[in-house]
């Protein structure tokens, strides 16, 4: 059973390898290719899924070594893979969701003529999370990182003609690597403190190494983390990230890319657990991100520029979880692949309105679309009431969870946060409140696109629906099913662990709370969107919304700083080049021999003589001093 | 007497220059064959040492020895270790790309002259090259080192000062002096250092009164040569500035933006590629064989240098205007990595950079011939003149991109590898200079990108909109070095098994030791 874990990467990557190098004969059958192979991955997981769930809670871990990787002394990486309960359950969820968007992205991207491409694009993604999630030691992982990383590039800029997608690509590369640096450091250290980055031996000794240690692996972890996951303070790529094609946002936001980087904690949890202050400082980035991102929410027009305000926040939910240790490793988990179902069928349901408006992403400019678009506005009300967590459906469950969790924590932190968590979900229920109403009720507010074509809306091919009908079925379902019996938490307790915390409070008054905050959002958003008209150009708004459009200034603050700043060092350093170390070199030598007069020179045309009299002169003093020598 | 295998794999590139200098003026579409005939014959040879190294053998194998000059004790002497048969096997292997991507680089001089034959010159001077490189690789004479060191400089000028590169911003008078002014820089600069080393190898001789490798090393280690300290600095300091000057090591790098720039691409590959590594390949095997208390004398000093060199020829690849310059001061920061590996004097670092030699060369040659390619085709180095250019070109696009990712060390590319090993290595000794050089790969991804952003994304500029893709013969460069850089990046062990026992010859000549992870120490 074990041989069939690296056919797991292994269908996908044999994908992009044939999609890319296959040529345009290719071009009919790309996308099927690609679909095909995506499915075969799936039901390769699914096959030892099955397996893994027939063997008894302990023993469920499977492991195959390919080969040694990196055979140096006293270094050893392997290519390696483990698959437990963890990565089992990534696993499905980058398989599954991820043919379903391979699928979406048939009728999505019909009319591109480099559609062959995007689909092996598409395969590369998911070769890079599958190899990221089962990799069995920290370097093989890193490989998967970056993997997704190279992915990314190439699908955020596909449309490279445009230069704000060739731009905002290599910004999310860029942040990425900002993120590397952290794992580079944190693979380093473990290297020196444990002699090895394999996952088994590492979790085993961070018994027998200081405090002190830890908390800087933890640290650089996080870092790491932060880059992929889009938490602050590198989080201004994910909002750019939109301008590649919609099927991608809900590739990079559900199933892969940004969930990476609390696989990363969860994964590592052997080293937080040791590690309390590297903790603290998690579930500070995390509610930090959770706000920050529910801010942005509230104040884009742009549908999935305010759906990606959104990811950064609930990934900040699950930051935070993780960062609370055992209380909340399988709920960060669960979480996450809850919402893997609804965020991926609001990216899928905001794309399918894209598709039948003429590309407009300004809310304002839509409006009344649900007796258009029913399907859609079905599946996108699913994903709405799942994410906002109405009683019942997915997110209900997990994000209760993960409040819970953060009051357990105890103490004057669990208070606060508890309430960030609480505060999140209002406004979360603000925004998508919001959201929900500018596109689908209300008055039509559409207008001709650039090109001067009418909108007609309507709904989309079978091809796009079915995912979104299937996923809209998880939104709904998946959190009952997996909290019925404490299902997820039985499954994932022998790798991650688990711990009741210290509630201060009832379970039920928090979920009660949690229903008020839910009941208050909602109505604010109504009050402000459902009443009245939505004016179909942006009011001024205030300093906070200002500030909130342009993501809480953190771009111009990027800008003024990194972008100018690096502008002009690298300029005065080449003027420092070309006149300073350049002529100092070229001085020295001069007072030494005269050189740079011969350079000066130079322009004379006498340059061949000077090279060959002083190599003559190489020559001569060889050869005296031998014959000194030899006397 | 066994065949002589090294000295054929040098001397077949070197009579096949003059086989080719040789060919009529009228045939030059021969010379080219011929030329690349010797050139894969030369790799098949290469092979052959390649194949018959045995790793765990003796360190130096297929050994030669012949009296040369008998009253000052200079020796024909080759033998090949670990480092230097992955190095000849790159050489080797990376010369028929250079001939098969410059096969046109020739033509242009040929119209205006007819007395002398340009094409026939170009490749031949190639194969000179060729031959010197390798066997300075497998020189364990120190004289006979130094000659070829030394000699190497002749045929290297003539390539950059007589064969430029046509794209230029200039007047054709100014190109002219441009390129003189690059040609005469590079060689001057060796000289230069070149002298010093002229001076140190006297020095040597005179304390030790051998020239002998291998026996200067035995004498030191069974204590029979006693240096004093401070000679023993100043020998070192002589070799050192020479193959600083080549590698080359802040601030002694300001010939290689000129040189890479001026030259035609593959005469850039050949720079930075193969003869560069020259100078890296001989701190690892002269400075730290010879002078091992010196060579850790100098570590600190050098660390810092290496550390200046990654960060600053990083920051001024950003800030380039010109595509080679460009990639010029991307090797400059890559360099840096490699003597910061070999002054790490950990097993790590020092296998990384021996394998960062290797990946380097082969990155460089994707990237830099694909930019020639580029270049030839819109007749600009200007990054400004290009935009747009996946558009019309995509596979030209997708195989620039796939060297730009190998520059920048992409995990799944051969110079990941490398680079992480010595950032590894670095860090284990010294894990602030470990920390620091990680900047590096941030910048990295920085120059690379921006540049790919700038020449191939975007609308399509004018002047861009007929450009044809890529070529048999330009696929035929661009196909195999992609394809290595992805073997060796998924599967290094070939390279990491024969240079893994030379490292630790190596780090037994510097008395060091790995540092012990931290808990198991504490045990």
């Amino acid at each position: 059973m074990e041989n069939l874990i690296a056919l797991l990467v292994a269908a996908p990557l044999l994908g992009a390898a044939v999609l890319l190098c296959g040529g345009r004969r290719l071009d009919r059958a790309g996308h099927w290719i690609g679909t095909v192979l995506a499915a075969a991955s799936f039901v390769v997981g699914a096959v030892l899924f099955t397996d893994m769930l027939g063997k008894g809670a302990e023993d469920r871990t499977l492991r195959q070594h390919l080969y040694s990787w990196i055979p140096v002394e006293g270094f050893q990486a392997d290519v390696a893979f483990q698959l437990d309960q963890l990565s089992m359950t990534f696993v499905l969820l980058i398989t599954g969701v991820g043919t379903l968007i391979h699928i979406y992205s048939i009728g999505y991207m019909e009319h591109d003529e480099r559609r062959r491409r995007f689909f092996g694009y598409l395969n590369l993604f998911l070769a890079a999370m599958l190899i990221l999630v089962i990799a069995d030691n920290y370097l093989l992982l890193y490989v998967g990182w970056e993997g997704v990383g190279l992915a990314s590039y190439l699908l955020i800029g596909f449309w490279q003609h445009k230069p704000s997608a060739a731009t905002a690509a290599k910004k999310a590369f860029l942040v990425n690597r900002v993120g590397d640096i952290g794992l580079s450091i944190a693979i380093m250290l473990m290297f020196t403190t444990f002699g090895t980055f394999a996952f088994g031996p590492v979790f085993e000794a961070t018994g027998d190494t200081s405090e002190g240690k830890l908390t800087a692996i933890g640290l650089m972890l996080l870092l790491a983390a932060c880059g992929k996951s889009a938490q602050v303070p590198l989080q201004s790529w994910l909002g750019d990230a939109m301008e590649g094609p919609t099927p991608v946002s809900a590739l990079i936001h559900a199933a892969t890319m940004v969930t990476a980087g609390v696989y990363l904690i969860v994964r590592s949890g052997a080293v937080f657990n040791g590690a309390p202050d590297a903790q603290l400082v998690v579930v500070v980035v995390g509610a930090v991100t959770l706000l920050f991102g529910a801010i942005v929410g509230c104040a884009k027009d742009d549908i999935k520029k305010a759906l990606a305000g959104s990811t950064m926040s609930q990934i900040g939910y699950m930051i935070l979880a993780a960062g609370l240790g055992p209380i909340g490793y399988v709920f960060a988990i669960m979480h996450l692949v809850t919402h893997g179902f609804f965020k991926a069928g609001l990216f899928l349901g905001a794309g399918s309105v894209m598709h039948g408006m003429n590309d407009e992403v300004d809310m304002r400019r839509y409006g009344g679309l649900r007796k258009f678009m029913p399907v859609t506005f079905v599946t996108f009300g699913l994903g709405y009431l799942a994410i906002i967590g109405f009683p019942g459906l997915s997110g209900f469950f997990s994000k209760d969870m993960i409040i819970e969790a953060a009051f357990a924590k105890g103490g004057t932190e669990g208070w606060i946060l508890g309430s960030v968590t609480l505060l999140g979900a209002a406004i979360t229920a603000f925004y998508m409140t919001r959201v929900m109403l500018m596109t689908f009720f209300g008055e039509k507010r559409w207008q001709p696109d650039a090109e001067g074509h009418e909108p007609h809306p309507h709904e989309s091919p079978k091809s796009m629906t079915i995912p979104m009908i299937v996923l809209a079925f998880g939104s709904v379902f998946a959190g009952g099913f997996f909290s019925l019996g404490d299902r997820f938490l039985h499954w994932l307790e022998p790798v991650t662990g688990h711990d009741h915390g210290h509630a201060p409070v009832s379970a039920a008054t928090v979920t009660a709370a949690t229903m008020v905050v839910l009941v208050i959002g909602v109505a604010i958003a109504w009050a402000m969107y459902g009443r009245r008209p939505v004016p179909a150009v942006a009011p001024r708004g205030s300093l906070l919304t200002r500030a909130a459009r342009r993501d809480l200034l953190q771009d111009d603050f990027n800008h003024v700083v990194l972008v100018r700043g690096g502008e002009h060092l690298t300029r005065s350093l080449v003027y420092v080049d070309h006149t300073l170390v350049d002529g100092v070199v070229n001085g020295t030598a001069a007072s030494m021999g005269g050189l740079s007069g011969r350079l000066r020179k130079l322009q004379n045309g006498y340059a061949r003589s000077y090279a060959v009299s002083m190599f003559g002169g190489a020559a001569v003093l060889i050869a005296a001093t031998l014959l000194m020598r030899a006397v | 007497m066994s065949f002589p295998l090294l000295t054929a794999t040098a001397a077949l590139p070197a009579i096949g220059a003059i086989a080719t200098a040789a060919v009529p003026a009228a045939r030059r579409t021969a010379a080219k064959w011929l030329a690349l005939a010797v050139s894969l014959a030369t790799l098949v040879l290469a092979g052959i040492v390649f194949a018959r190294f045995e790793p765990g053998g003796d360190r130096y194998q297929l050994t030669e020895s012949h009296a040369w000059i008998k009253d000052f004790g200079v020796r024909y002497e080759l033998g090949v270790d670990g480092i230097g048969v992955a190095l000849l096997a790159l050489t080797a292997l990376l010369i028929p790309f250079v001939i098969l991507a410059g096969w046109h680089d020739a033509d242009v001089l040929e119209t205006n002259s007819s007395r002398w034959r340009p094409t026939q010159g170009f490749f031949a001077l190639i194969l000179m090259v060729e031959a010197m490189v390798i066997l300075s690789f497998v020189a364990t004479d120190v004289f006979l080192f130094y000659i070829l060191f030394e000699a190497m400089l002749i045929p290297m000028y003539f390539l950059i000062g007589g064969f430029g590169d046509r794209a230029h911003s200039g007047s054709d008078e100014n190109a002219a002096a441009q390129r003189s002014y690059a040609a005469v820089k590079f060689l001057l600069y060796n000289l230069a250092g070149g002298l010093i080393m002229l001076a140190a190898v006297i020095g040597l001789y005179v304390v030790a009164g051998s020239f002998s490798l291998s026996e200067i090393a035995e004498a030191r280690a069974n204590g029979s040569l006693d240096m004093a300290t401070s000679t023993e600095r100043w020998l070192f300091l002589g070799f050192f500035f020479a193959f600083a000057v080549k590698a080359p090591l802040w601030p002694l790098h300001t010939w290689l933006p000129n040189a890479m720039g001026e030259a035609t691409t593959p005469v850039a590959v050949l720079i930075t590629a193969v003869v560069d590594k020259v100078g890296t390949f001989a701190m690892l095997r002269f400075c730290l064989q010879l002078f091992p208390e010196a060579s850790k004398w100098a570590t600190p000093v050098i660390l810092v240098l290496a550390l200046i060199s990654i960060v600053y020829g990083a920051l001024l690849a950003v800030g380039q205007r010109d595509i080679k310059r460009l990639i010029a001061y991307a090797s400059i920061s890559h360099f840096g990595f490699i003597v910061l590996g070999i002054f790490a004097m950990t097993s790590q670092g020092q296998s990384g950079a021996t394998l960062y030699m290797v990946n380097h060369g082969l990155s460089t040659a994707a990237l830099m011939l694909v930019a020639g390619f580029l270049i030839t085709r819109r007749g600009s180095r200007l990054i400004a003149d290009y935009g747009g250019v996946q558009k019309v070109a995509p596979v030209l696009a997708g195989t620039f991109l796939v060297g730009g990712l190998a520059t920048l060390s992409l995990p799944g590319l051969a110079p990941f590898v490398s680079e992480f090993l010595v950032l590894v290595g670095a860090f284990s000794a010294y894990p602030v200079v470990g920390i620091i050089a990680t900047v590096g790969i941030v910048l990295a991804a920085l120059y690379v990108l921006v540049l790919y952003q700038r020449t191939m994304t975007g609308p399509v500029r004018e002047g861009i909109g007929g450009m044809p893709d890529l070529k048999v013969r330009e696929l035929a460069v661009a196909l195999p070095l992609i394809a290595l850089l992805i073997f060796l990046g998924v599967f290094p062990q070939p390279l990491t098994e024969v240079v893994n026992p030379a490292v630790q010859h190596t780090m037994h000549d510097v008395q060091k030791k790995d540092p012990q992870p931290e808990v198991e120490a504490a045990k």
